[in-house]
């Protein structure tokens, strides 16, 4: 069993938890998009659903901020000593792109929401003023930002996956199970 | 002696004929630059209220003599990206393909066709309408508001319209059966040529 804080082999609990977390959140807030987008002004959803996913998405920000600071002062365990060095590379330079899509996705949606001064709020919790108003064509320009980098960071996920997939099934190695916390420690 | 004077009177011809244009139907530009001038739009909402909006971005000309008023011209290009509801989110959508389809559609434009007055200081001023790629005529029901010298050495004439057509007409999206028509109301200020 892993421990709570990632160890120099195995991801700890924290890390695995806000690793799935913010997976499932990352799809669901995908769909949800898209499929707010497509309702009808007379559907019972085409309020309900965007504010969720303005609601779901300000949580996420905040739980990726945790997420980066928990990988500064925790780091995660090194690469498998199975990987070769392209893929070592290629593995982290599509861990930070997803971060860095993240939170441009995040901001640029807040941008859309705010860009007349209006707040978000947050599950009628609390609500996120508008800091910004003044970029020129702000809510139609934020948005185009949002919805292709939203197909990006879902693209590199789809890539992220296989790869995953790739360790397990072809490489046999222990890439995809100590992400799920069912690694065995190693001998 | 008389051979100068002829030509100097040749010369002269063209300017006195402009004067004289001008004297029968002065040109005017909207007064866009000052926003002197409103395009407005209202739509019901869900059949229980209004919903208001206007275009901020438009500009336009039209010529005008008060003794001939039937021979008025109005032509107007509005940038339709410039909608403007007070809310960002619904200008957005207003903006996108469902509604005024701005990137494909960046304009709309009036140009006038013929004015009948009706007698009483109003008028219709029939036009077509460009808008979403569709052209049709319209009426436009306009009422003078005034005329004269400005404090600043110009002179403006100003009037208002008020029209309306069913947004099935210019094959934009059914927003719901109490929503087929939209209204427009415009107060036009225009500064006359130099």
């Amino acid at each position: 069993m892993p421990k709570l804080k990632n160890t120099k082999d195995e991801y700890g609990w924290v890390s695995i938890s806000l690793h799935w977390l913010v997976a499932i959140s990352v799809i669901g807030l995908f769909i949800l998009g898209l499929w707010m987008r497509s309702l009808s002004y007379y559907d019972p959803w085409y309020r309900l659903g965007p504010d969720i996913h303005k609601s779901i998405g300000i949580i996420l920000f905040t739980i990726l901020v945790f997420r980066v600071l928990v990988r500064l002062f925790n780091p995660p365990p090194a690469p498998l000593p199975s990987l070769s060095k392209f893929e070592r590379v290629a593995a982290h330079g599509v861990h930070l792109l997803l971060y860095l899509l993240l939170f441009c996705i995040m901001i640029s949606g807040y941008l859309i929401s705010t860009a007349d001064g209006r707040p978000i709020e947050v599950f009628n919790w609390f609500s996120i003023p508008a800091f910004v108003t003044n970029i020129e064509h702000q809510e139609d320009l934020a948005g185009e930002i949002h919805y292709y980098l939203a197909l990006s960071v879902i693209i590199l996920a789809v890539i992220h996956a296989l790869a995953a997939f790739k360790h397990h099934i072809i490489d046999k190695d222990n890439t995809l199970k100590r992400i799920l916390g069912l690694s065995k420690p190693s001998q | 002696m008389s051979t100068l004077r002829k030509s100097l009177a040749i010369a002269l011809l063209p300017i006195s004929m402009s004067f004289a244009s001008i004297a029968s139907a002065a040109d005017y530009v909207i007064d866009t630059k000052d926003a002197h001038a409103f395009i407005q739009f209202k739509i019901k909402h869900l059949g229980y209220s209004w919903l208001l909006g206007r275009f901020n971005d438009f500009e336009g000309t039209f010529s005008y003599d008060d003794k001939k008023p039937t021979e008025s011209k109005v032509n107007v290009t509005i940038k339709t990206a410039s909608v403007d509801s007070n809310h960002a989110e619904r200008d957005k959508h207003l903006r996108s393909e469902d509604f005024l389809n701005v990137s494909k559609y960046p304009t709309a434009t009036f140009n006038s066709k013929k004015i009948t007055e009706n007698g009483n200081g109003t008028a219709k001023l029939i036009g077509v309408l460009t808008l979403h790629g569709v052209t049709k005529e319209i009426t436009i029901d306009v009422n003078k508001i005034g005329e004269g010298k400005d404090p600043w050495g110009s002179y403006r004439a100003g009037f208002e319209g008020t029209t309306k057509f069913a947004l099935k007409d210019f094959n934009i999206k059914d927003v719901g059966p109490t929503s087929q028509e939209v209204e427009m109301y415009l107060s036009i200020e225009g500064v006359r040529k130099p």
